[in-house]
């Protein structure tokens, strides 16, 4: 794999101006503190932040670790902050960056295990708290041999966009209330919570509920917006924050006026 | 496994435009949360006696209450403002497959804040 993609960079390719990489390292069994470290790569009108970063790995410095895996937007894998901005590196043109200098930093607000490389245990932890899978209330499930939940296209259009996130988390990296309190349940599993709320043939809200609508839930959000705008696949998880908290707002004054509503 | 964990200075909202921007929003809720509480003031006091009413109008024209009321109105205006243009968010409307636009929904916000107004200016203006 390593061969096939110095051949590539190599083949034909008339390299004249270089990029300037500054990229955080930190390998914990050796070093007490991170430190910046400058890499010189050929520049090329073609080239992501992560073409970039493989070139360093290939031909460079072979120590430096960092996740990636499909190249193409879809896996989520290679998010990192490229000059303090959460970025999916495999869609960030070095073309984009004119003054020919970036600074790739492991995602904001996670703990970092080494160079690029951060702990996502949290996230996943949280993504299990929020039940993302169709739940049906007890008995009402069909049994297997009546066939699938049918939904109109209508119900489905009021929750697709949330179903395209790929689980980047640069939406974590770009909120500023979970680099402050990493209790926070986040943009992701929210937005994904709210993607089986919003499922005509789910009955699970109430099960969410306690996750979504405690402190550590919507009411943390102060709705900064952030996480919608770097968002590479337009979930938009902000609105889906502010459209649980509308919900939930709704469900307590239902249940304080006609408390017999509640369940 | 040792892990390191980047800490999150004082000054974050400076860091970057959108953070900055998102803390003078929730800034300037004070300025809205304050002004309430100036008109609250104004109307028990100048309920008082026609000599306090007279007294209260006479101290809004002075140069300080000019200055305060103009920099209340800035504040308030961008509360508003930035509040209006998130409203899309948080109302989603579907008409059948198709999502009602978000720049209708703005519209319509922005339509009923102007006749608010109007009829309110038309209340105190022009009784």
């Amino acid at each position: 794999m390593a061969t096939r993609r110095t051949c590539l960079w190599k083949r034909g390719v008339k390299v004249s101006e270089t990029f300037e990489m500054e990229i955080f390292r930190y390998y914990p069994d050796k070093d007490n503190e991170p430190f910046i470290k400058s890499y010189e790569v050929p520049f090329r009108d073609d080239w992501v932040v992560l073409d970039a970063i493989n070139y360093i790995k290939d031909e460079i410095d072979g120590t430096l670790s960092y996740r990636w895996s499909c190249r193409m937007g879809v896996c989520g894998s290679c998010g990192m902050m490229v000059n303090s901005v959460p970025k999916l590196t495999c869609s960030a043109f070095l073309k984009d960056y004119p003054s020919r200098k970036i600074r790739v930093e492991p995602l904001q607000g996670f703990p970092v295990e080494r160079d690029l490389i951060f702990d996502m245990d949290d996230f996943m932890n949280k993504l299990t708290e929020v039940k993302p899978y169709l739940l049906r209330k007890e008995g009402e499930e069909k049994p297997l041999e009546e066939g699938e939940y049918l939904q109109s296209p209508a119900e489905l259009a009021h929750y697709k966009q949330y179903t395209l996130c790929i689980n980047c988390m640069l939406c974590y990296a770009a909120c500023p209330i979970y680099a402050l309190d990493s209790n926070f349940v986040g943009p992701a599993a929210i937005a994904l919570a709210q993607r089986y709320n919003l499922d005509s043939r789910d009955q699970g809200r109430n099960q969410r509920q306690e996750v979504i609508a405690s402190h550590e839930g919507i009411w943390e959000c102060t709705f900064v917006g952030e996480c919608s705008v770097v968002c590479p696949k337009d979930v938009d998880p902000a609105a889906a924050i502010q459209r649980a908290k509308v919900s939930s707002t709704l469900d307590w004054f239902k249940e304080k006026m006609i408390p017999r509503s509640k369940g | 496994m040792t892990t390191y964990r980047k800490p999150v200075s004082n000054t974050w909202w400076l860091e970057s435009k959108p953070y900055f921007l998102f803390v003078i929003r929730e800034f300037t809720s004070l300025f809205v949360a304050g002004y309430c509480l100036f008109l609250l003031l104004f109307i028990a006091k100048a309920g008082d006696s026609q000599e306090a009413y007279a007294t209260l109008i006479l101290s809004l024209k002075s140069p300080t209450s000019m200055v305060f009321h103009l920099i209340s109105f800035t504040f308030i205006l961008y509360h508003a403002i930035t509040w209006f243009n998130l409203t899309p968010k948080i109302m989603v409307f579907h008409l059948g497959e198709e999502r009602i636009p978000n720049a209708l929904i703005a519209g319509a916000v922005y339509l009923s804040w102007g006749v608010v107004s109007l009829i309110i200016s038309w209340l105190i203006l022009g009784s």
